[in-house]
């Protein structure tokens, strides 16, 4: 019988009422009296120097409040990078200005230039043409490898080239890999690009900001996944105002998937010409504006290399990689191809000899950053394609290549400085073939064929490090941010919860799973608990929500906070119940005095705290509240094996994907409905990876994927009902919860099944297709059929 | 400015409206029916569904002139009359049809239009018919799901494995 309450049930998602209704609060259905609004000119070209911006005929414009130029902000702080990478030269990398807004020059399409505040959005955008802004057009950086050449045109004067940073990981490393792939028996060689993608959550961004005159306190409501962050990084490093007068509001948030982390430029101006105007200001993207200035995901150029033994063995992997940048560090971008990505190079498999290059690069495109996966995905989309292409150059089976060099005994120490704790590859391989019928292929491979249609099959599997915090260890990699996570449990009088949390939900549903943890411990009814989340000024200070993050780490100081609270209650239960506290037991919302009749109930215990009459008041104060920090001491590690089966008309090219199967380790589980769902939110944008989405520059820079018609979009007619399972559970040994997060792993998994089948499919009707480049649209399908 | 008058959600209304004044802004801004979204500028994405005379009208493809005395439904007027969620709202609900809940408002919109014209639509129509529906957390599974359920129908056999 599945559970019908507590740690491993599905209640119903108590989030859904609201939004089903029309109740949600998302911020831009937040409007403040004498509110003005903002309209950002951006820059229409990718780079140039700005000659001069014409603003006079535009201020006189109806209902223009104020128009900010770059000038205005050139002695205000501009927006900082949270992570500093160290080259192979143990040198920092290069880290440009970030102007809010743009100053001297502009460097993608999309650059904010001028900033309109008017009493209308209509009012600012037609002020906004009325700007005469003339800029000298300077050649485009946008090719990575041209970029790094001698003498190519800088996106920063004044650095020293447009490499940002050359990683090499584990440098000691090289000359043993090198050696290794040199004498190898076999080795594998893969050039692929991972193609630039854009989250695209269905709420664009959103800021709005308050300045009191009375108290001088700011206010930002904005589109955040983090908002103690944006208020630490906006505060301190660009406006220069305390936490203390600085409250940042992140409440109902329509999607992230990475992109709402980072600390944008709108957000500060908003905050900031509140101040100036005097009146609250308001900006709400236009998914057009979305597209060229919300920062971007993956845009990797790697060339890998896997060598074997004559068993099939792996002995050695190298990769080298391009990373674009785009034009200024976005606020975790220099990590993500470095440590969210040589760290798992390894995989599942145990290959004793790795070495990973990263060159990062600024182009005159929109900065790049952290999207669903971040780092992981990259890696794990060039090591299960090299594996597969080795495969099939060698003959072998490619689920049993991969077994026979899965990882099988844990705790396991990679040659890419990770530890993982806990793992079962096989299983979950068992465990996929089994949900993906794969013995029942060959019968739908010739159901497909009868149509006139190819039909293949792709098999992969994946592992990532999620969890994302131990602080000490990010220190020492360059994080300039602690990355625990905080909860403040607070009882009331009468038995209810409040857990204050530092994870933010923007549609992980927290606000019905963190109660079934807490509920759970306690052993009282779930709608006893309720979470506050996304704002500063009623959570403890956290670091929000990504890196599959929320439960293992939030989760886990919520734990903390709750073993508190209970500590604390046995103690007033002890004393009322004239007992010693080591012999009061809490189940089912009742205290205990063991082996006796004495009992008193949850509730009974919280009002003596509040009501303290008979109460220890010498040994303890009254009150029953609690708040714990949790930093973990590792990553958490999921894996999985991911099955997905395409056919290809041979006529057009055209891929569909016809079953998608999923088998993954997620350690325990606390909502397998909402785990479900988040993994089937990441299999479809994987799929769209892979088969639909790109972001396209042209050589001059534009921006020519911009809207819903030019960017494709993964709409419902293009995916299959998917199978996923989370049976196979190892737990995490170093949580109190033994989770290991579920949001990312769909869109680390299932790009490379993709591929795999496609090509599968081509090379069982005789195609000499050993790869194509995502996203695998008919066009490039059908000419490398011909 | 002119004047427009119609009824939303069973409910008289008017108000002031510049002749390029969406339906979608006049809904959201006039009107404080925020439950309706904008997520393009291109039409596209079906945030902004609500019916207009019965139909499913993405509100961003109309001026409010243009709905002078129409009947309008947003998703603020679909619960039952007790305030207890509808069919299809209580389907989304059951099947986790729903994360971040930005589209939802949307996709609620468009499956009971899509209902009303098709009582037991195929799991293929229901995929063709949100052809102008994103959503980007669920992949679509849950929200299938849920209109098959909301429509009386079972799963198809390929989810049930």
């Amino acid at each position: 019988m599945p559970k019908d309450h507590g740690i491993g049930a599905s209640p119903k998602r108590r989030e859904d009422v609201r939004f089903l209704t029309g109740d949600g609060r998302y911020t831009d259905d937040i409007n403040i009296a004498g509110q003005a609004h903002v309209y950002f000119l951006r820059s229409d070209v990718a780079h140039g120097r700005i000659r001069s911006v014409d603003t006079s005929e535009a201020a006189e414009m109806p209902g223009v409040v104020r128009i900010f130029t770059g000038e205005d902000f050139a002695a205000i702080g501009g927006l900082p990078c949270g992570w500093c990478v160290t080259d192979r030269e143990g040198n920092p990398m290069q880290e440009p200005k970030h102007p809010v807004l743009a100053h001297e020059k502009v460097r993608h399409v999309g650059d904010p230039i001028c900033a309109v505040v008017a009493d209308t959005l209509s009012q600012a955008r037609d002020a906004a043409e009325a700007i005469v802004v003339d800029i000298e057009e300077l050649p485009a950086v946008i090719d990575m490898k041209k970029a790094v050449q001698e003498g190519a045109t800088k996106v920063h004067d004044d650095l020293t080239s447009n490499l940002c940073y050359d990683w090499g990981f584990v440098e000691d490393n090289r000359a043993a890999v090198d050696e290794a792939i040199k004498s190898a028996h076999h080795v594998t060689t893969l050039e692929l690009v991972n193609n630039r993608l854009v989250a695209n959550p269905m709420e664009p961004r959103v800021a709005v900001g308050q300045w009191e005159k009375g108290t001088g306190d700011y206010t930002l409501y904005t589109t955040s996944q983090n908002p103690h962050v944006i208020r630490l990084l906006m505060g301190a490093f660009v406006l220069g105002i305390p936490e203390h007068k600085l409250r940042v509001v992140a409440p109902d948030v329509g999607g992230g998937f990475g992109t709402k982390i980072f600390h944008y430029a709108e957000e500060a101006f908003c905050t900031w010409a509140a101040k100036e105007c005097r009146r609250p200001v308001k900006w709400t993207a236009s998914r057009s504006e979305a597209f060229m200035s919300d920062a971007h995901g993956r845009d990797h150029v790697t060339k890998i290399e896997l060598a074997m033994d004559a068993d099939g063995m792996f002995t050695a992997l190298r990769t080298e990689t391009y990373a674009n940048m785009g034009a200024y560090l976005s606020t975790f971008a220099p990590s993500v191809p470095t440590w969210l990505h040589g760290t798992l190079m390894a995989g599942n498999y145990k290959t004793p000899l790795i070495y990973v290059n990263v060159k990062a690069v600024f182009t005159n495109t929109v900065p790049v950053d952290a999207y669903r996966g971040a780092g992981r995905p990259e890696a794990t989309y060039q090591l299960e394609r090299v594996i597969d292409k080795a495969a099939r150059e060698t003959g072998r089976d490619p689920i049993e290549l991969r077994r026979q060099n899965f990882i099988t005994e844990f705790p396991y120490a990679t040659p890419v400085a990770v530890e993982y704790d806990t793992g079962d590859y096989h299983a979950t391989m068992d465990k996929l073939i089994e949900i993906a019928d794969i013995k029942g292929f060959e019968k739908r491979r010739a159901a497909s064929a009868e149509k006139g249609m190819l039909r293949g099959l792709g098999v992969n599997c994946y592992i990532e490090a999620c969890g994302i915090a131990p602080s000490n260890l990010v220190g020492q990699l360059g994080a300039r941010a602690g990355l625990y996570e905080s909860a403040t449990v607070r009882v009331n009088a009468t038995g209810g919860l409040v857990v204050m949390t530092g994870s933010h939900s923007h549609g992980q549903g927290h606000e019905t799973s963190f109660p079934q943890v807490v509920a759970d411990m306690i052993g009282i009814p779930e709608d006893m608990v309720e979470i506050v989340h996304g704002d500063t000024a009623n959570t403890p200070m956290g670091m929000g929500t990504y890196g599959s993050r929320s439960l293992a780490v939030g989760g886990s100081a919520m734990v903390r906070a709750t073993e508190k609270i209970i500590a604390k209650a046995k103690k007033i239960a002890a004393h009322i119940m004239e007992a010693s506290d080591q012999d009061i037991e809490l189940k089912d919302g009742q205290f205990t005095v063991a082996g006796t009749d004495k009992s008193l109930a949850w509730g009974d215990v919280t009002l003596a705290a509040y009501v303290p009459h008979n109460y220890p008041l010498k040994d303890m104060e009254p009150g029953l509240e609690e708040t714990a920090f949790y930093d973990p001491n590792n990553f958490t590690y999921p894996s999985g094996a991911y099955c997905c089966e395409v056919e290809v008309d041979p006529d057009t090219g055209r891929v569909t994907v016809e079953r998608f199967a999923a088998a993954d380790d997620f350690g325990n589980i606390v909502n397998p409905m909402i785990v479900d769902g988040q993994v089937h939110g990441g299999i479809a944008q994987g799929i769209g990876q892979a088969l639909l989405e790109s972001c396209i520059y042209d050589e001059n820079g534009q921006l020519t994927s911009a809207s819903y018609m030019d960017y494709a979009m993964p709409r419902a007619d293009n995916m299959p009902m998917f199978t996923v399972d989370h049976s196979c559970q190892t737990p995490c040994t170093h949580n109190p919860l033994g989770v290991k997060g579920c949001g990312e792993a769909g869109a680390i998994g299932s790009p490379p099944a993709v591929v795999n089948a496609v090509v599968d499919a081509l090379q069982r009707a005789g195609k000499d297709v050993t790869h194509i480049d995502m996203p695998l649209s008919p066009a490039r399908v059908w000419a490398a059929m011909q | 400015m002119s004047k427009v008058s119609m009824r939303v959600n069973g409910r008289a209304v008017s108000g002031e409206v510049e002749g390029r004044t969406l339906l979608v802004d006049f809904l959201r801004n006039d009107q404080g029916l925020t439950g309706t979204h904008v997520g393009c500028d291109t039409s596209q994405c079906g945030a902004c569904v609500v019916h207009v005379d019965g139909a499913a009208v993405k509100a961003c493809t109309m001026f409010a002139a243009e709905a002078e005395g129409a009947e309008v439904t947003t998703i603020e007027g679909m619960a039952n009359a007790d305030g207890s969620l509808g069919t299809i709202q209580q389907a989304f609900q059951d099947h986790h049809g729903l994360q971040c809940g930005f589209c939802t408002p949307g996709m609620v919109m468009s499956a009971a239009a899509l209902l009303k014209d098709n009582p037991k639509p195929s799991e293929h129509e229901i995929r063709k018919y949100l052809e102008g529906n994103f959503c980007r957390c669920t992949g679509y599974h849950n929200i299938v799901k849920a209109i098959l359920a909301a429509s009386g129908q079972e799963m198809p056999a390929v989810a049930a494995e």
